[in-house]
């Protein structure tokens, strides 16, 4: 008599067919369309009680975020988040937590900031941008080294590892940018600015640089592995049961280092596509929370990156739109994180009934059941 | 219908009554409208298949589920067992089929732990309690002894202690034979027959017929939770042993029972007769030795043994048992086998070749498979397919993977292959491998290790939990495997099931094996419960 749920699998199945293919497509969509509807209808009871109009508020968002040149902008955030969310999904999928994101993401910067002035001057632009690139991708997955072997070798909670190696992160980069990589000509804190001329390239007619290109191709090319290589397999297998791993004869310490540094990496990417196409330079005590943007959305996306496309442009609109809008309603800007942060809240909501459901249970949680139920047994026992 | 007529001199009403008992999970019907009367001084036997509902029945008394539909009746009061402490408030206690008992303590300890109100513990109460329940049970018990150091049947004992220290009307034993020898079965009917003379109400699960007709006085049958056949006292006993037989068989499968297997098969399979060996071809000792421990020793871990000192030698086309309590290192040996665990000390050679440092991919490689015994949690990938689950260990390997990707023609030709050659029931070979039922599972898992050439495939607790069905099929794989010249490890907690296929029997405890017993005699079930009872302190003798 252990768990019923697992004896009840020997058990004999009910006449029904249980699900038809159409309520599975209905459920995803309810799971992961769900939380967006009702966050931003809670967003607009939030708009009218603190006075705004709604209506005005979102059709800025979408007449900058979309319409004239918006959507070029929009496009040219995508560019960093999309890579930043491959490197999520890649370590969550092996039900592993990289939570040290923010200072991969600046170390990253921080390196391409630092020394992609100093590459331009001395060799043709496209070996500066390559080497730059190589060298802000391996800064992101330099930071995820440690954390990865502790607990590929003594099973450290990397959690724990990867926030706190992120609180140093952090740190490096501003010493970075207040030390060796201040621009001498300013007193302000932050590193050499590169000249539009040295950034990298637009696609012609727009105002979108190339970035997007490099990001849509590295993106790509991680979903095929992980969802058509014998690589994305035992990915799965490991991150289904890390029991089944070993039995199976998955090298799980290897595993956690590939994953990790593949995290790291393709953040650290992300990072120097950003600098060398968008920003330019890095100014010190600035984090752009990427990590803490798209990280709903990976979840909503199920962990896979296909799916979490729609949703990246969607923030990607928010963000663009939104911080404009902020300005034309009298809005403060950190208004869209709350949004964000109401998308989360019913994400966890929608996930929790849906568990509830697929194991036949009560969505009530077992102590207010009982204060229910309790009620009535008192009269029966009585 | 034996000895225990004296349950006529207590009241005939009911001690506990269910009523149109119901429970429903996802996608199963458990229980469906069960109406039972346990009676004073009465052994009630539950007999069923695997998934018949018994446990379902049986957590639902003890407070662990509350029934959809229909009621439970105590003293003929309407009542609701909310939760397992109630249930114990009721006087309704359970030994379950897995040991509760903490083996780093003592009995007592052990025995305090349940007990609840005040804030120390109140060691001498709870020794003259000990005494009390011994004294009823006719058994003595050590208090102060270490839970690990006991015997099976000792432990099981001490368990009932348990359930009944707050003063028990019924007894609930979930199972309680498989492991036992057949001394400690005769220990243990002694005790039930005590009790129940003191007016106690006791529920005797099990599947082996041949305990239900000697320790029952009313058998109930459950099949596909229904209450397909009652008998009662008065009944059962007119009846011989031969006719309760037929009854109860055609009760428990109906029409499916000449699917299982032939008649002898199903008389084996429901214990209706005593296990013998089945296997005719046996190894002899100038095989090729294919598997060799030498003086292995695992690390321990808080709940489980590993192995200490273990040496085996294992030949082809030869069945080794491994009897023992569960968690005194089978895991461990299993493990330790797979590559799964590291050995701290001592060797493992494979044909001869040291295989200690060698991964579970490499050991694989060379022809060694481990049937887990963890089949939902270790053995499968509940969400990915049944061909990708029937293939899992060939991942990147040719023909199945090509530079990395899948081929998908290859696996699912494999797939298609094995799902037909091991009769798997699923909707398709690209179902969820979780779907199946847990018999399924296991012809998934012997699926995958018994293709692509093994020469040693250890099972761990092969048939444990499944349908008879499934159990005889999961047997003949087992002797076809060593008659065609693989070498086996076989751990169960089934004495039965080892009597019937090993060709030595060994008995591990505290993870060492300490002793062997030839299986060429009806008397080796007797002679492994004696290695089993004199097991605790005794040195460990190499097999």
């Amino acid at each position: 008599m252990s768990n019923p749920i697992s004896d009840a699998t020997g058990m004999i199945p009910l006449p029904s067919d249980g699900q038809s293919k159409l309520s599975k497509v209905m459920e995803t969509l309810v799971r992961t369309i769900l939380p967006v509807v009702l966050a931003l209808l809670t967003s607009v009871v939030v708009l009218i009680v603190i006075g705004k109009d709604p209506w005005f508020f979102y059709s800025e968002v979408f007449r900058y975020g979309v319409m004239g040149n918006g959507w070029q902008q929009t496009i040219r955030l995508m560019a960093p988040l999309l890579l930043y969310s491959a490197g999520l999904i890649v370590v969550f999928r092996g039900k592993l937590w990289n939570l040290g994101y923010d200072a991969q993401y600046l170390l990253g910067s921080v390196v391409v900031a630092g020394f992609s002035p100093m590459l331009i001057e001395v060799m043709p632009l496209w070996a500066a941008f390559t080497v730059s690139l190589i060298m802000g991708t391996a800064a992101g997955a330099a930071w995820t080294l440690l954390p990865a072997a502790l607990k590929a070798r003594y099973g450290t909670n990397e959690i724990i590892t990867t926030l706190m190696m992120s609180f140093i992160g952090i740190g490096i980069s501003n010493m970075l940018v207040r030390g060796p990589f201040q621009n001498p000509d300013i007193h302000v804190p932050q590193t050499r600015v590169l000249p539009v001329a040295d950034m990298f390239p637009q696609i012609p007619g727009t105002r979108i640089h190339i970035g997007i290109i490099i990001s849509v191709v590295v993106v790509l090319i991680i979903h095929l592995l992980l969802t058509r290589t014998s690589f994305g397999l035992r990915l799965d297998v490991f991150g289904s049961s890390p029991k089944t791993a070993l039995h199976v004869g998955i090298n799980s310490p290897q595993m956690i280092l590939i994953l990790f540094i593949l995290s790291g990496a393709l953040i650290g990417l992300a990072a120097s596509v950003d600098m060398l196409g968008y920003q330019g330079n890095l100014r010190a005590n600035i984090n752009p929370g990427y990590g803490a943007a798209v990280l709903p959305f990976v979840f909503l996306g199920r962990l896979n990156i296909l799916t979490t496309i729609p949703f990246v442009a969607f923030y990607c609109i928010l963000d663009t739109g939104g911080r404009l809008a902020s300005l034309d309603s009298g809005l403060d800007t950190h208004f869209l994180m709350i949004v964000i942060a109401l998308i989360l809240v019913f994400m966890s909501v929608i996930e929790y009934f849906g568990v509830k459901k697929d194991l036949g249970q009560s969505y009530l949680p077992p102590g207010l059941r009982r204060a229910v139920t309790g009620l009535f047994d008192r009269g029966a026992r009585a | 219908m034996n000895a225990r007529s004296a349950a006529a001199t207590h009241s005939n009403t009911p001690v506990v009554s269910m009523r149109h008992v119901g429970k429903v999970f996802p996608g199963v019907i458990a229980n469906d409208d069960i109406t039972l009367d346990i009676r004073p001084g009465r052994v009630h036997c539950l007999l069923g298949e695997n998934g018949a509902g018994k446990s379902t029945l049986i957590s639902i008394l003890a407070g662990m589920q509350q029934p959809d539909t229909g009621w439970i009746e105590i003293d003929g009061q309407k009542v609701n067992i909310s939760s397992p402490r109630s249930a114990m408030d009721y006087g309704i206690g359970v030994v379950y089929q897995h040991s509760t008992l903490i083996s780093t303590m003592t009995v007592l300890e052990n025995l305090m732990l349940g007990v609840t109100g005040g804030a120390f513990l109140n060691r001498e109460s709870a020794r003259s309690r000990l005494t009390e329940i011994s004294a009823m049970l006719g058994v003595e018990i050590d208090p102060d002894a270490e839970a690990a150091d006991l015997a099976l049947g000792q432990q099981q004992q001490v368990e009932i202690a348990k359930a009944m220290w707050k003063g028990s009307r019924v007894l609930i034993l979930d199972e309680p034979t498989s492991m036992l020898a057949p001394q400690a079965i005769a220990d243990l009917d002694a005790s039930v027959e005590r009790l129940t003379k003191d007016g106690i109400a006791v529920i005797f699960i099990t599947h082996k017929l041949r305990e239900a007709y000697s320790m029952g006085d009313e058998v109930s049958v459950l099949r596909r939770g229904r209450l397909i056949a009652s008998i009662d006292a008065e009944t059962l006993e007119g009846l011989s042993e031969e006719k309760f037989t037929n009854a109860v068989l055609a009760a428990m499968f109906g029409d499916d029972i000449s699917a299982i297997g032939d008649r002898n098969d199903v008389e084996l399979l429901s214990g209706a007769k005593v296990a013998t060996k089945v296997r005719t071809k046996s190894s002899r000792s100038d095989e090729k030795l294919v598997l060799h421990l030498a003086d292995v020793t695992t690390p321990s871990t808080p709940t489980e043994f590993g192995v200490s000192n273990v040496s085996l030698k294992l030949r082809a086309g030869e069945v080794i048992g491994v009897a023992g309590i569960d968690g005194h290192g089978q895991s461990a040996l299993a493990e330790v086998v797979a590559g799964q665990v590291r050995a701290t000390s001592g060797s493992v050679f494979l044909d001869g070749d040291d295989v200690t440092k060698l991964g579970v991919r490499a050991r694989q490689e060379l022809g060694l498979r481990y049937v887990t015994d963890d089949r939902l949690h270790e053995g499968i990938v509940t969400d990915l397919s049944v061909a990708l689950n029937l293939l899992l260990k060939q991942i990147g390997k040719l023909p199945y993977w090509k530079r990395g990707q899948i081929s998908k023609p290859d696996v699912d030709a494999e797939a298609t292959r094995l799902v037909e050659a091991f009769e798997i029931r699923t909707p398709s070979i690209h179902a969820r491998a979780g779907a199946l039922s847990g018999g399924n599972i296991q012809k998934l898992l012997l699926a995958r290790e018994l293709s692509h050439q093994p020469t040693v495939v250890v099972f761990n607790k092969p048939t444990y939990g499944l349908d008879l069905k499934t159990v005889n099929r999961v047997r003949k794989i087992v002797k076809d495997f060593a008659e065609q010249g693989g070498a086996v490890l076989l751990i169960s907690t089934d004495l039965d099931e080892l009597v019937e296929l090993s060709d030595r029997v060994a008995i591990i405890s505290r993870g060492r094996l300490v002793g062997e017993v030839e299986n060429n005699s009806p008397d080796t079930a007797r002679q492994v419960g004696e290695f089993m009872v004199g097991s605790a302190h005794s040195e460990g003798n190499h097999v």
